[in-house]
């Protein structure tokens, strides 16, 4: 049977898709060179020339804002990505592995939820030197320790149905069993997680970029464009509306995304 | 209850040192000599010499680790190189700032958030219901020290009600004092509260279909009574232990938000110490603020088994 889709999931899905084909069109146009300076055109209000105005270099915000959109999904991507090549094979084989893996996931957790996602970045960058590495290894970490605990939540769920029961009963090894039986069962739910850590990412690039720990310029960051504007408030307040604009619808699109996607492959969690 | 306090101070322990020991290695990540690294290559060898011994660079590993834990047992957290002076005394002058911040946003959130919660929960389906998940929607999706740089444009460069920035120190006053404090608390409140507003409220709806609400309806109390005598109460633990989670990522949100409005705290002494690469400073409040994270994590899951007897396993 066919389900609606909800509309939070259809809106979702199009302001994401929306954020990542800017990222993908500043390959290949800007309005301007994100990077090229022109002190003679700095701090212009939005206009003609320059649809959302000028930063305190002269560089076209609009420009910014668009290969921004590249450098910010490409972090929370690899952090979201790097989080679930650690955390979903541990929550797997902590739910296979049964009282001990749960232990074992159980105090990971305890202990990395401690470390808020800008303490690792900061403690990173005062040994390795700022970097967007170092964000993308911060943000990782506690991606990977939510994603085992929620594969290995689900994963557990899923060995007690019948079907993984009669894998087992029909001589399938644990991991056989994982592979062929848990891990599709559970895709749905890692995946509606892995959506709204990429929200969460993309909030926390945003800060560490700000304070200068994300990555490093000339390459533009939302967050540092913010950082910029913040000086020049009295003189051109609107630079420092639209890049926080764009954190912040990039953000509502996936969590309405992640949110419809719930409400769609599990309607009972309404 | 008493074995599940034992146990849950136990895992406490158990983290607090694994947080350490988690510290102390990433550290040791340093290419090449630290003392260097801190001090630059201009600095004389005598004074390279002597912080190596501070740090006790000459020891091993192990022992190393040992001198550092047992130092902050005793509430010795080194001495600072660009400050010249114990690390403790400084993270303690910061925490006059920080914990306050902390506490006066934790305090505009639950007031924001409770009674936009209330009012879901009383107009469910209707148009309070939709302007409550709006605002959740949008809350979850700003960053906090965006909206702090919003509330400086609009309270200090439109309405120039109050100063954009910095901290006239306890000694003024406490209404002085106070008042540089609201805006950063309302900009770390904000994101909170929309959390918090949502589940307020279907905790509220799920307290509603109980029975006893049921029974206080049927006995004829109009339905703001029920829901603020009966249901209410019962349905704050649930909030209690959001608020409780909420404590890493108000943490992390000060270190930032203090760092817009130059609040001299610890998250901006923090980020001062990035810079300065000071290591003793960065690896000092670390390991306080991830401690206190810690500490407020069992202190929710300790309040939350004594307003609830059920869930009893650690």
């Amino acid at each position: 049977m066919r389900r609606r889709m909800p509309k939070s999931l259809l809106v979702g899905a199009a302001i994401t898709l929306a954020v990542v084909a800017a990222a993908l069109l500043s390959w290949a146009w800007t309005p301007y060179p994100a990077e090229q300076v022109r002190i003679i055109a700095r701090l212009r209000p939005p206009g003609p020339q320059h649809w959302l105005g000028t930063d305190h270099f002269g560089r076209d915000t609009l420009s910014m804002i668009l290969v921004g959109a590249r450098n910010s999904l490409a972090v929370a991507a690899s952090a979201v990505l790097l989080g679930a090549a650690a955390g979903v094979p541990l929550g797997l084989a902590a739910a296979a592995w049964g009282r001990w893996g749960d232990e074992l996931v159980a105090r990971l957790g305890d202990l990395l939820f401690a470390f808020p996602a800008v303490l690792t970045a900061m403690l990173l960058t005062a040994v390795l030197g700022p970097g967007g590495t170092n964000a993308v290894l911060a943000l990782a970490v506690f991606n990977a320790a939510v994603l085992a605990r929620v594969t290995r939540g689900a994963a557990q769920q899923a060995w007690r149905r019948e079907f993984v029961r009669a894998a087992l009963a029909l001589g399938r090894g644990p991991l056989s069993a994982t592979l062929a039986h848990v891990l599709p069962n559970i895709a749905g739910t890692v995946i509606v997680q892995a959506t709204i850590l990429f929200a969460v990412a993309i909030l926390n690039e945003a800060a560490l970029s700000y304070l200068g720990l994300g990555i490093q310029p000339p390459s533009p960051s939302w967050g540092r464009m913010l950082g910029d504007a913040q000086t020049f408030l009295f003189t051109a307040p609107l630079q420092a509306v639209f890049p926080g604009a764009a954190i912040a619808l990039t953000v509502l699109g996936l969590n309405l995304l992640g949110d419809g996607l719930r409400d769609w492959l599990d309607p009972r969690e309404r | 209850m008493l074995a599940f306090l034992a146990r849950r101070l136990l895992t406490l322990a158990l983290t607090a040192w694994l947080a350490t020991l988690l510290i102390f290695a990433l550290l040791q990540l340093v290419p090449g000599d630290p003392a260097l690294l801190m001090l630059g290559t201009a600095a004389r060898p005598d004074t390279l010499a002597a912080l190596r011994a501070q740090m006790g660079l000459d020891e091993p590993l192990p022992l190393r680790y040992l001198g550092w834990l047992g130092g902050l047992l005793r509430g010795d957290l080194g001495t600072s190189v660009t400050y010249a002076r114990p690390v403790a005394g400084l993270v303690a002058e910061r925490m006059a700032v920080t914990l306050p911040l902390a506490a006066l946003a934790l305090l505009l959130s639950t007031a924001l958030a409770v009674p936009l919660g209330l009012l879901a929960a009383a107009r469910h389906r209707r148009a309070g219901d939709w302007a409550v998940a709006g605002f959740g929607r949008l809350g979850i999706s700003v960053p906090s020290f965006w909206v702090g740089i919003l509330l400086i444009l609009l309270f200090s460069v439109k309405l120039g009600w109050f100063r954009a920035g910095g901290f006239p120190g306890w000694g003024a006053g406490a209404g002085p004092a106070l008042m540089a404090l609201l805006l950063p608390a309302a900009a770390l409140a904000i994101p909170e509260a929309a959390i918090l507003a949502r589940v307020t409220r279907s905790a509220l709806l799920d307290a509603l279909r109980e029975d006893y609400a049921r029974t206080a309806r049927a006995k004829g109390l109009s339905g703001a009574a029920v829901l603020l005598r009966h249901v209410l109460p019962n349905a704050l633990a649930p909030v209690v232990t959001v608020l409780g989670l909420q404590a890493a990522f108000l943490v992390g949100g000060a270190v930032v938000v203090e760092n817009v409005f130059t609040l001299p705290g610890l998250g901006r002494l923090l980020y001062q110490a990035v810079g300065q690469r000071d290591l003793i400073v960065v690896q000092g409040i670390v390991v306080i603020l991830v401690i206190l994270v810690v500490l407020a994590n069992a202190a929710v899951d300790i309040a939350y088994a004594a307003l609830d007897p059920r869930p009893k396993v650690a």
